[in-house]
């Protein structure tokens, strides 16, 4: 095999797999890396491949090793593990054509699974880079005596005129909304919100840029404290973590007294869990989904694409002011054997206080005069964590807050729950619309007063109000542990941050989440019936057209021959005297021919000589001694093809 | 009845017949079908398509129609890489059996595209690989094994190319009659017939062994004794010793007068005496089954001398292994 072209298939395969390389196993990334360089020193070294006895034991171990790390051979993951793997091995063993196209083949396949773990415009150019690279070693393979840079450009060719072609199938191509088959359990990478809460897994959390979701308010726009994004309800504390614990029935909550709708649409991140995010209390909701009777919003299956859904919430209200008794004893529940002073201090307070509201603000007050404060790294707790975060450390970010009054209320017998979700967000004023980011995510508090219903408290209001009315950074004092964007960066680079998000949003919209509904709405616009075989038919004439162009195009170079304007004269004077019966012998030179032609047609001799001297001169003459001009000599082999016109019309007549 | 009409339709659609002076590909004259690897990967681009549906990837079905669509468009370059030429049939030299005759094709690309990875293929399955740089008329050898003397045709020849991408087989159709002549391959030494030398000259000595004259060129068929080593590993080429020959010794190579028994060996011994005799220089004559022809030298003789070997039909009461 050229050496050239095992460069180019090292190259694509490296490219193809580098993306892979930091979820994969680390040995497996490390192992590709080493047979990467081993083949290329093999190469440039002219060595011979190694025994096939070595690469069956390799190829078996690694598969064995593979095996034993991810305890199975099926699921997602350990396919992309095992394909990247088989490519690295498979360019040990290239002995015939075949091989190189089977490894292009399946580099075309291991590109495409890249696909399950980032989808964005970055991942896009790359793919486009890596299918430029595939399709010159492709080439290679078909055109070995070509130079590179004929390959080079005939790959941006063949991508260039493929590309309009690709628009219009994604455009047309009929979508099927999947899953055709059952989905694997990882086909998603989750992240964002847990089901469960304990000290340190927001804060873990809000060290995160990545996106939750976005927001786009249909008119007004709520105030920010009245930006609380409902999350998993936990009810239930085992002295350390909060858990959903299990609703004992479902009925549908209750809402009165409703004011200040608040219409918007939010384009959900994949997270992998059922939970919907919507403003307290949702309303109405444009997709399939369950409300639960602590306001959770659960759609049908876990959300592990981009999801869009338009929702309605109303800003004031009075919640469940009917609440279940099995519901009030759920959260009043408290484990036995924990936080006793906590238990004192709640129990202090009831009975100077016998109003339920009243104690609330003695709650929050003796948050915001303790000398509490608002962190992201708090020191670790003991067994008794509220006690110690109570009464000790003081120091906590949101989960520390909400987890601790929680237990308060419950210990003043007061009805509480956990409430997690995210809080605020990003306006983007290129895109007009709200980044909810994990970096936004909190905990906050709700109680139940007879009365009233549920009431939402916040407890980090109470340490740190600029955590609601801003942000995360505005608010921790210590920020240094958040990541750069979180903390406030120079503007321009905000700028162009809010600048990329709101071309990710589009990219977001119209490339990833194109799916049936979309392209629905999208043909429907156009004026289009949407209707399978129209689409199929309009797709067809498309390509149909861009392919005729393309043909147009390409075949353009058959037929122009000549680009030399005193070759195109010549030869046109050549046909025309053709015609007039003196056509010339292929083997003719030129003054020869001149020569004959003057012999059979004394009238024509001497324009004719003259032309075809200076001809020779232009075309074969020494650079600077032509004594005749371009110019001139066109100007003159014209004035001699109207007189062969003469001729040709007098012997007509 | 279902093969007579596939016949008919296979002669509507490849118009078997032969052609001749300058054939021009012309749409109507190139064909496309995918090959083997072109439907692979047809298979593997329906895989990735579900994998998209399933796992709704966006850039999933981009990448799968970016694929899909180039394979398409290397249709249109395959069938663009041999559109338009404009090729002819050259000559063919005339070869010993064993050597490969050369079937020389003029290919005319007036286009300013090169052609990439074309391929000649007879329908025995020999094939030859170039390519066409632009605007150029570019002369192609098609090498054919000779196995028996006579004349040898390439037979209808595809000329076909998968460039760009190996996903599409574009062919078209040739066939030239230009016909090569293959001689008889010559024993490899056989000394000549002395007592002919006697017979026909009169001259007491074996003509032409002798006197050292000089050296010339190797050609094809010269005898090994002959060539001149020493000259060879003095880097000064493949040459031949060179011997005079007393003017007027003429041989007369008898058909007969050989001493196998089969028509080719027959045949080939006459052959080496025919080379060996025009190397030295001598007059020589050949005496077939019902023909003759007067001893004579030159290599226009020489040729002339072959080219009956090559043709030679034996009756056919003697026919055993020659075909015409």
């Amino acid at each position: 095999m050229n050496p050239s072209l095992i460069y180019f298939l090292l190259l694509s395969i490296a490219m193809v797999i580098a993306p892979h390389a930091l979820h994969l196993p680390v040995w497996v990334s490390v192992l590709c890396g080493v047979v990467l360089l081993w083949r290329t020193l093999l190469t440039y070294f002219y060595k011979p491949l190694p025994s096939h006895k070595l690469l069956i034991v390799l190829t078996v171990a690694s598969i064995g090793g593979i095996t034993i790390e991810f305890q199975t051979v099926f699921g997602r993951e350990v396919g992309v593990t095992l394909l990247v793997l088989l490519a690295t091995l498979k360019l040990m063993e290239i002995r015939a054509a075949r091989d190189v196209m089977a490894l292009i083949f399946l580099a075309c396949f291991i590109v495409i699974t890249n696909f399950f773990y980032s989808q964005s415009m970055v991942t896009a150019v790359y793919m486009l880079a890596t299918l430029f690279v595939v399709m010159t070693t492709w080439l290679h393979l078909e055109t070995p005596n070509a130079q590179l840079k004929a390959r080079f450009r005939l790959a941006g060719v063949l991508l260039l005129q493929a590309i309009p072609l690709t628009l219009i199938l994604f455009v047309l191509f009929p979508r099927v909304q999947g899953p055709l088959w059952g989905l694997p359990q990882d086909a998603h990478a989750s992240s964002g919100l847990g089901d469960t809460m304990s000290p340190g897994s927001l804060s873990k959390l809000s060290l995160s840029d990545a996106v939750a979701f976005r927001v786009n308010y249909e008119s007004a726009v709520p105030r920010r404290n009245q930006m609380y994004w409902r999350g998993p309800v936990l009810w239930d504390f085992d002295g350390r973590t909060w858990t959903l614990g299990h609703n004992a029935f479902v009925m549908p909550p209750t809402f009165t007294e409703l004011s200040q709708p608040m219409d918007y649409r939010v384009t959900l991140e994949p997270h992998n869990k059922s939970w919907l995010f919507a403003l307290d209390v949702p309303h109405q909701l444009s997709t399939e989904a369950t409300l639960t009777d602590d306001f959770q919003i659960l759609s049908k299956a876990p959300v592990t694409s981009r999801l869009r859904y338009r929702a309605r919430s109303h800003l004031v209200y009075h919640a469940n002011v009917q609440e279940l008794d099995t519901q009030l004893r759920r959260a009043l529940a408290l484990p036995a054997g924990f936080n006793p002073r906590t238990r004192e201090l709640a129990t202090t307070w009831r009975a100077q206080q016998s109003d339920d509201a009243l104690l609330v603000n003695e709650a929050l007050r003796y948050f915001n005069q303790q000398g509490f404060t608002y962190t992201l790294e708090p020191p670790p707790l003991g067994k008794h964590s509220v006690d110690d975060f109570l009464f000790s450390t003081k120091q906590g970010f949101c989960e520390y807050y909400a987890s601790s009054f929680v237990f308060l209320m419950r210990a003043a017998h007061i009805p509480a729950r956990v409430v997690t979700g995210y809080l605020g967000g990003e306006f983007n004023g290129v895109g007009k619309y709200y980044i909810v980011r994990q970096s936004d995510a909190h905990a906050w508090a709700e109680v139940w007063l007879s009365g009233r219903g549920w009431v939402r408290v916040d407890p980090t209001a109470a340490i740190a109000p600029g955590r609601i009315e801003n942000n995360l950074a505005m608010a921790v004092q210590d920020n240094s542990a958040m990541s750069f964007m979180a903390r406030n960066p120079p503007q321009w680079l905000r700028n162009l941050s809010l600048n990329w998000d709101a071309a990710a949003n589009q990219w977001n919209q119209w490339v990833l989440g194109y799916d049936s509904e979309r392209q629905f709405d999208f043909l429907t616009r156009l004026g289009m019936e949407v209707t399978w075989q129209k689409m199929v038919s309009w797709m067809g004439m498309g390509l149909a057209l861009f392919i005729a162009l393309f043909s147009a195009w390409m075949l353009r170079h058959l037929f122009h021959r000549t680009t030399d304007k005193i070759q195109d004269q010549w030869l046109n004077l050549c046909n025309r005297l053709a015609k007039v019966g003196l056509a010339r012998e292929p083997s003719e030179a030129a003054l020869a021919y001149a020569q004959r032609v003057a012999q059979l047609r004394p009238d024509l001799a001497r324009p004719f000589l003259e032309i075809t001297q200076g001809y020779n001169a232009l075309r074969y003459g020494v650079a600077g001694q032509a004594e005749i001009k371009q110019q001139q000599w066109l100007v003159q082999a014209k004035q001699f093809a109207r007189l062969i016109n003469k001729t040709v019309s007098k012997l007509d007549s | 009845m279902l093969s007579h009409y596939k016949q008919k339709f296979r002669i509507w659609l490849f118009r078997p017949k032969i052609d001749q002076g300058t054939v021009t590909l012309t749409q109507r004259r190139i064909f496309i079908l995918p090959t083997k690897q072109g439907l692979v990967l047809g298979g593997v681009l329906i895989l990735m398509l579900l994998g998209d549906i399933n796992y709704v990837l966006s850039l999933g079905y981009v990448l799968t129609f970016l694929l899909a669509m180039m394979a398409v468009m290397s249709m249109l370059h395959a069938f663009r890489n041999l559109a338009h030429l404009q090729i002819r049939a050259g000559r063919v030299d005339a070869v010993f059996c064993g050597e490969p005759a050369q079937f020389m094709l003029h290919f005319d690309n007036p286009s300013t595209l090169v052609r990439h990875q074309l391929w000649l293929r007879d329908l025995q399955g020999n094939k030859v690989s170039f390519d066409l740089p632009a605007q150029q008329v570019s002369q192609v050898a098609f090498s054919l094994p000779t196995h028996q003397r006579g004349w040898v045709q390439t037979g209808r020849l595809s000329l076909y190319t998968t460039f760009p991408l190996g996903l599409f087989h574009a062919w078209s159709y040739l066939h030239f009659d230009t016909q090569g002549l293959v001689y008889p391959k010559p024993l490899p030494f056989a000394p000549l017939p002395v007592s002919l030398a006697f017979n026909e000259a009169g001259k007491n000595h074996v003509a032409g062994e002798d006197e050292f004259a000089g050296l010339r060129a190797y050609t094809p068929g010269d005898a090994l004794p002959r060539i001149a080593w020493k000259a060879f590993a003095r880097e000064q080429g493949l040459q031949v010793k060179q011997f005079s020959t007393p003017v007027g010794a003429a041989l007369l190579f008898d058909y007969l007068q050989t001493p196998e028994r089969d028509v080719e060996a027959k045949l080939s011994h006459l052959t080496r005496w025919v080379l060996d005799a025009e190397a030295q220089g001598l007059r020589y004559g050949l005496r077939l089954l019902g023909s003759e022809l007067p001893a004579d030298h030159g290599v226009a003789h020489r040729d002339l001398c072959l080219q009956q070997l090559a043709l030679f039909n034996p009756p056919s009461t003697m026919t055993q292994k020659a075909q015409p």
